[in-house]
């Protein structure tokens, strides 16, 4: 039987719906976009992008990072890296210049495992590519954002991360729209290969608008003793979100930790889940997720599989509601098809305990403060292994969050 | 001392006046009167069930512990309609009995709040009050989550130095604290009701629910109440009363309403 092509799959499943999620009519969003050139460095973006980027992690100053790549719609304006053993160029430039790279296209993430993967790769707009020579220690982050300026537009990425044997990788990732944008579509494949005694940290923020509409597809391919940690934010308005990262732990000790921060304000949906593959002995995955409904819908999921014996893993999942009108759904799932395996979740969702507030108010503080106090508590949670201004980025973007949403 | 703070010790710090309250529509406090002067320190016995709890709680202003009728006399205003936040920042302060473990707020965090709000103790003294209360590796947990009997009993002793309320309330600091803490407790309470300076001097007054008694070895108390069934049956010297108790149980004190 003829080889089928990865064109030809993503042509067959063009019209399949995810298997999760609100469907969405892809033929509503626009696919014109305006070349945006390129700059030299992010202190030549406007003011207005700046600002949106800030908002995402992104240091425009580029002091404390060690690379940079910045797209704009479909223009690639900026990739460039000050570290030698790092490479950071657009996938498409990566593709040119590294013939294995068909190896690890659509090896982590199946071309045809929905509609978005389909589109991704029949009407890709670039993506990045992050990559760390074996050996190679990234001394500070790499930042990439993925910024959509105009409004109606679709934009399908692709990203590549490669963390070579023994190497180390540390990525931020910002994802937003132009303050004018309101509706957009966002599909953004990212596959992560991390070797032998590699290890990627990968710190995503997303802040969209009320009419985006955003669909990541993600696999992480972890060999032995690779470490593989990602951190989520979502703290503002999108129309739907919806994305289930997977990782696979296929070498020995292999290890995935997934952290999720989500805060829905009303009219946002999000069902975001991560998954993860225990295939080697010793392999280890912690995954946990912090869900703040303020009227939106959110759908929290967690599913650990573990395969041979000899691994361990834990779910852990807690929601809190705030309004009446939120709604969290929380679905984890312990997979476990040996003996041997040792797998725990716990999910609890709710309201706050009024006993709580009522406890802080005794100590003098009012009862919107103590809730504040609270919620802020309840979102800070422990991220081992991740650089100092890396943890502070995702303080400040769930602060910034919280903040905001109270003005609304 | 002026005239005007003379006249100031003759009035009590606070009073409770035919005080009824309910719960849960169950009656848990039946016509209680009750006054603590300022600078005292006032013991409060009763068996289990009787509404001393629910008694600090009324004071304290938790909503559940809805007053009936009566009234509840702080520094000569009546506070009954005052929040709970309200009532701490002029002055009530509460070591709870059973405290809720707060998920992610640190002690460090809390007491960081105490001393915003009411304090005047600084970082450091919180740092040198830990020390004495044997707690400083407890900063960075969640507040109560995991905590021991006695560990809860330093952790809201500690809140209340940070927070330093006029008027301290005790729900059993002695229950579930072992022979050597039970000794730091003491101390921290003395600490707390200026039990250093002469009575008239004091700024202070205390609250103290205990069953066995065992707090009185370390900290004198001036008077002490028995409650029963909601209100005060009796009062008069602690050591007197404990030891009745402690031969005849609640017997005396019944017989002491009538
Ligand atoms: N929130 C509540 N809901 C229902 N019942 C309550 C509540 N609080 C108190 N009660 C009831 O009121 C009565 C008095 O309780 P309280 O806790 O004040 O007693 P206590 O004297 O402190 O007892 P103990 O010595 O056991 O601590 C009890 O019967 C108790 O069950
Ligand atoms: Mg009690």
């Amino acid at each position: 039987m003829p080889k089928v092509t990865v064109k030809e799959k993503a042509k067959n499943a063009e019209r399949k719906p995810a298997a999760i999620g609100p469907d969405i009519d892809l033929s509503e969003y626009s696919l014109q976009a305006d070349d945006h050139g390129e700059i030299q460095k992010l202190t030549g973006l406007t003011d207005e992008v700046r600002e949106r980027a800030i908002t995402v992690g992104i240091d425009a100053e580029e002091s404390c990072r060690s690379g940079s790549f910045f797209q704009m719609d479909h223009s690639v304006i900026l990739a460039a890296t000050n570290q030698s053993g790092l490479e950071v160029m657009s996938t498409t430039e990566a593709l040119k210049k590294y013939e294995w790279l068909t190896d690890y296209w659509w090896k982590a993430v199946q071309v045809d495992a929905d509609k978005y993967t389909a589109r991704a790769e029949l009407q890709q707009h670039h993506g990045y590519f992050l990559r760390a020579l074996p050996g190679a220690k990234a001394e500070f982050p790499l930042q990439a954002c993925l910024y959509m300026g105009r409004e109606g537009m679709a934009q399908h990425v692709h990203n590549i991360i490669i963390a070579e044997e023994g190497s180390e990788l540390h990525i931020i990732t910002g994802c937003t729209t132009a303050q004018s944008v309101k509706s957009g579509l966002h599909v953004g494949i990212s596959e992560f290969y991390i070797k032998k005694n590699a290890k990627v940290t990968f710190t995503m923020i997303h802040n969209w608008a009320e009419n985006v509409a955003v669909r990541p597809r993600t696999g992480t391919i972890v060999e032995e003793n690779g470490v593989f940690m990602s951190n989520y934010i979502c703290m503002r308005p999108v129309k739907t979100l919806q994305m289930y990262p997977a990782a696979y732990c296929i070498g020995e000790n292999a290890t995935v930790r997934y952290n999720t921060i989500l805060s829905a304000p009303e009219g946002s949906k999000m069902d975001v889940g991560s998954k993860v593959c225990l295939r080697a002995k010793g392999s280890r995955a912690e995954v946990v997720a912090r869900a703040i409904s303020k009227g939106g819908a959110i759908v929290t999921r967690g599913n650990l599989i573990g395969e041979v014996p000899g691994i361990k893993a834990h779910l852990e999942c807690r929601g809190l509601i705030l309004s009446e009108r939120g709604s969290i759904l929380a679905i984890p799932e312990l997979d476990g098809r040996v003996s041997g395996v040792e797998m725990s979740h716990e999910a609890a969702v709710g309201k706050i305990a009024e006993e709580e507030i009522q406890y802080l108010m005794a100590r003098g503080l009012t009862s919107d403060e103590a809730t504040a106090a609270i919620v802020r508590g309840f979102l800070d949670i422990e991220i081992k292994g991740l650089p100092e201004h890396l943890r502070r980025e995702i303080k400040k973007a769930v602060e910034m969050g919280e903040k905001e949403e109270r003005i609304l | 001392m002026n005239t005007s703070q003379e006249k100031c010790r003759d009035v009590p710090l606070i009073e409770i006046r035919h005080l009824s309250v309910s719960v849960e529509g169950k009656r848990v406090l039946n016509d209680l009167d009750l006054y603590v002067m300022q600078g005292e320190t006032i013991v409060l016995f009763g068996p289990n069930g009787s509404g001393k709890t629910s008694l600090l709680k009324t004071i304290m202003g938790i909503p559940q512990y809805r007053v009936e009728s009566g009234n509840i006399i702080y520094r000569g205003e009546d506070i009954a309609e005052r929040s709970i936040d309200e009532r701490a920042r002029l002055g009530l302060g509460l070591v709870f009995q059973n405290p809720p473990a707060v998920r992610g707020v640190r002690l460090k965090d809390i007491l960081r709040i105490c001393m915003e709000k009411g304090g005047v103790f600084k970082e450091e003294s919180i740092i040198e009050s830990a020390d004495k209360l044997n707690f400083v590796d407890f900063m960075d947990r969640d507040v109560n989550l995991g905590f021991s009997g006695g560990e809860i009993k330093r952790s809201e002793l500690l809140q209340m130095l940070a927070q330093n309320p006029a008027f301290v309330m005790f729900d059993e600091p002695d229950s579930g604290v072992d022979l050597v803490n039970i000794n730091l407790v003491g101390k921290v309470i003395n600490e707390l009701l200026e039990k250093g300076i002469r009575e008239d001097r004091r700024t202070k007054a205390g609250l103290i629910i205990t069953h066995a008694g065992h707090i009185l070895d370390y900290v004198n108390a001036d008077r002490a109440y028995v409650m029963l069934n909601g209100s005060v049956s009796c009062s008069g010297n602690p050591g007197d009363i404990l030891e009745d108790i402690r031969t005849k149980g609640y017997e005396g004190c019944v017989r002491c309403r009538r």
